[in-house]
């Protein structure tokens, strides 16, 4: 391991110019080829911010049921589903849904208008039934293979906003039966949706082919979302709206950018008083805390981190540990410097004994980390799993690259022990 | 500084822990919580009148709403100013929350009367009593999980007393957090449970650090030593970094409290607040906790 001082420094400004590359790519992006690129971390759209900070609305439904158990959780998981297709059916996919607690569904759907519309589209039930003239159900559906919203052919030469069916095998046949019965005395057959009647068409022929066209006051834009919410079937339970809210993105922007401007400045204290009080070392740990945001900040464009208030008091208790690890560390080599240790050995020494410490406080967070990732909801898992990112990339920085680059600086001959020792009193 | 014994002196320590657990309860009972909707439920409505929010407009706005045949008789409702901007009002009303339809009509009716209102920076917030107690309860598994778990990590790593005397030290960093919020009536609203889950991080590191050092000693000291001195000596040895680890901490938290808009502040406050908290608890009581368990467990065995 002994490399020539020339070698040292060209490896220490190597390293250097990596930790800046990795910053740049996180402000500027990256861009290879269309399929190959990453966006920079200020570009709109990169980062999903949450609702607390970008605004829009959240709606929370509960379901009304008397399952519980197991039963109740498979019931949730078909009632997830399902929301999702809708929302994605509605063109809303930056919008997150997730389950609450046992028996509730939450839906955040940012920069909206008027959610209340919206909430209208995706919440139509969609409970599909057509009955003949007795009001027996003869198709419902389940017997729908699939359904198309748009501008169709209803009679000759006239066309109209329509949703038109693919029926099941099964449902082919029911219905060609049912028609064959009502075409005897030119009967109608009604088309239902969550028990209301949308068209009464009268049929004339046996139909056998499995197509049906439902009609109707229709726009474009309800075709399509009847269409969509049929395909994507009916909610298991009934659900009840019990959280509604609305949050000004106006405030949410002003409280964004404060903060990153305040957790910037914070940093950069963090830095100057790293660097005095810890000299050396303390400059390393701030060369790797750079390293640290600008990972942290890569690995968010990466993952498309959906980031809330609480995941950014996540990202700044990890901040805190981060430079927590290095303080540990670095007390550590004080005293091995005290004892009279060379600069090698003593911070050999300090990473050493320190890391007994770093490792158990590291490890009972991430504990907590899991336990509120999984147990916890919205606020509570974002913070969870900023948290625990940062863990993870604050052990790289703290641990392994301030240690590379203080070996450098020895080996670069910067090996004057008080250059290692912080300005803080001989223990006794 | 380096004179201080810390468990010498715990009857400094017990005084200061006794009197803080004394001022935070005399809060809970006399000024208890300012408990928001996302815990109690109800709607409130954050409106911008165009026209300053004094108290005779606030007193109107409730007056309007006990009118208004829409919401039945008698509606009670607090409206007041917020603290951003002076032309905003909050009207919250009691823990039923109004329908859409009602909403809308309130809505109107102040538009009505205030027809300098923007309606376009209108929030509407409603939720349902349940969802409160739901979130309680999520939070409160998720805590005591965590928890548990952390306390059977510690165990393994160290022993049970110094996983008990981390867990006690926690407990009362979040009475610290409870009482700020109620001695400050800062609205209890979602954001304390991230202020909650910050501090729990925070003070479980702190702790650890310092039994970390403790157990260090212990394997090495020479037998005979009392394991209080054993404690003191760690805990002088760890001082330096966990007065650092908090400065660095404040640093960040601190510049986003004097920086932020007021939402930030009523988060950041709480979580100041318990990290000076947790400096407290990981210096001046985990060790003497661990002592004092040590102590008990010693007296059992000679009987």
């Amino acid at each position: 391991m002994n490399y020539s001082r020339t070698a040292n420094i060209s490896r220490f400004v190597l390293l250097l110019l990596a930790i800046v590359f990795v910053c740049m790519v996180t402000v500027t992006g990256i861009y290879i080829d269309d399929d190959t690129q990453l966006k920079g971390i200020f570009e709109e759209g990169t980062i999903r911010l949450g609702l607390d900070l970008a605004g829009g609305s959240v709606v929370t439904f509960q379901a009304k049921t008397e399952d519980t158990g197991l039963d109740l959780e498979s019931g949730m998981d078909s009632v997830y589903t399902v929301m999702r297709d809708r929302l994605d059916g509605q063109g809303l996919t930056e919008a997150l849904c997730y389950l609450t607690g046992d028996d509730m569904i939450t839906i955040e759907i940012p920069d909206i208008e008027d959610p209340n519309e919206a909430i209208a589209n995706f919440m139509q039930t969609a409970k599909l039934q057509f009955k003949d003239k007795n009001g027996k159900v003869v198709i419902e559906g389940e017997h729908i293979e699939s359904a198309v919203g748009g501008n169709f052919q209803v009679s000759e030469g006239k066309y109209e906003y329509a949703v038109s069916l693919t029926l099941t095998a099964e449902g082919a046949k029911k219905f060609a039966a049912a028609t064959k019965t009502a075409a005897a005395t030119k009967d109608a057959i009604g088309i239902y949706i969550d028990g209301q009647m949308i068209s009464q068409p009268t049929v004339n022929e046996e139909i056998t082919d499995g197509q049906a066209i439902i009609t109707g006051n229709f726009t474009y834009e309800s075709a399509l979302a009847l269409a969509n919410n049929i395909n994507a079937g009916a909610f298991r339970y009934e659900l009840i709206p019990v959280e509604q809210r609305t949050v000004g993105a106006t405030l949410g922007e002003d409280s964004l950018s404060t903060s990153l401007f305040a957790g910037a400045i914070g940093v950069l204290l963090v830095l100057i008083f790293m660097s005095i009080y810890y000299k050396v070392p303390g400059i390393m740990a701030s060369i790797a805390l750079v390293a640290y945001v600008g990972i942290f900040g890569l690995v968010l464009v990466i993952f498309g981190t959906n980031l809330t208030l609480a995941g950014i008091a996540g990202i700044f208790l990890s901040i805190g540990m981060a430079v927590d690890a290095n303080v540990v560390i670095f007390e550590r080599v004080k005293e091995e410097i005290d004892l009279g240790k060379s600069a090698k050995a003593a911070v050999k020494a300090g990473f050493k004994r320190a890391f007994s410490a770093i490792l158990d406080s590291n490890v009972t967070t991430i504990i907590a980390c899991a336990v509120l990732y999984f147990l916890g909801s919205g606020t509570i898992k974002g913070f969870a799993s900023t948290l625990f990112i940062g863990i993870v990339i604050s052990l790289f920085t703290a641990l392994v690259i301030t240690k590379v680059l203080l070996n450098l600086c020895i080996g670069m001959g910067i090996t004057e022990p008080k250059k290692y020792r912080s300005l803080g009193r001989r223990a006794k | 500084m380096s004179k201080f014994h810390f468990i010498k002196n715990q009857k400094v320590t017990l005084c200061v822990v006794a009197l803080v657990i004394l001022v935070g309860l005399i809060s809970f009972f006399v000024r208890g919580f300012n408990i928001d909707i996302d815990f109690s439920g109800g709607t409130e409505i954050k409106i911008d009148l165009g026209t300053e929010v004094t108290k005779e407009v606030c007193d109107d706005i409730n007056d309007i709403i006990r009118n208004h045949e829409k919401l039945g008789n008698d509606y009670v409702s607090s409206t007041t100013q917020s603290t951003d901007n002076i032309n905003m009002a909050i009207i919250r009303t009691g823990t039923a929350a109004l329908t859409n339809e009602q909403t809308l009509a309130l809505q109107d009716a102040l538009t009505a009367k205030y027809t300098n209102a923007n309606v376009n920076n209108v929030q509407i917030s409603t939720i349902a009593p349940t969802i409160g107690d739901q979130l309680t309860k999520t939070a409160i598994i998720a805590v005591a999980v965590a928890i548990v778990l952390m306390l059977v990590y510690i165990w393994i790593r160290f022993e049970a007393k110094s996983g008990i005397a981390a867990v006690l030290c926690l407990a009362h960093d979040l009475f610290v957090i409870f009482a700020a919020y109620s001695l400050l009536q800062i609205p209890v609203n979602s954001n304390i449970i991230a202020a909650l889950l910050t501090i729990l991080g925070y003070s479980i590191n702190a702790t650890i650090v310092v039994f970390d050092r403790v157990r260090e000693n212990k394997a090495k000291a020479e037998a005979g030593t009392e394991f209080s001195e054993v404690v003191n000596t760690g805990i002088h040895e760890t001082f330096g970094r966990s007065v650092n680890t908090t400065i660095t901490t404040l640093l960040t938290i601190g510049l986003i409290y004097i920086l932020g808009v007021d939402s930030i502040q009523q988060f950041a406050l709480p979580i100041i607040i318990g990290i000076v908290a947790g400096l407290f608890s990981s210096v001046f009581m985990s060790g003497m906790i661990w002592n004092a368990l040590a102590k008990i467990g010693k007296k059992k065995e000679s009987k």
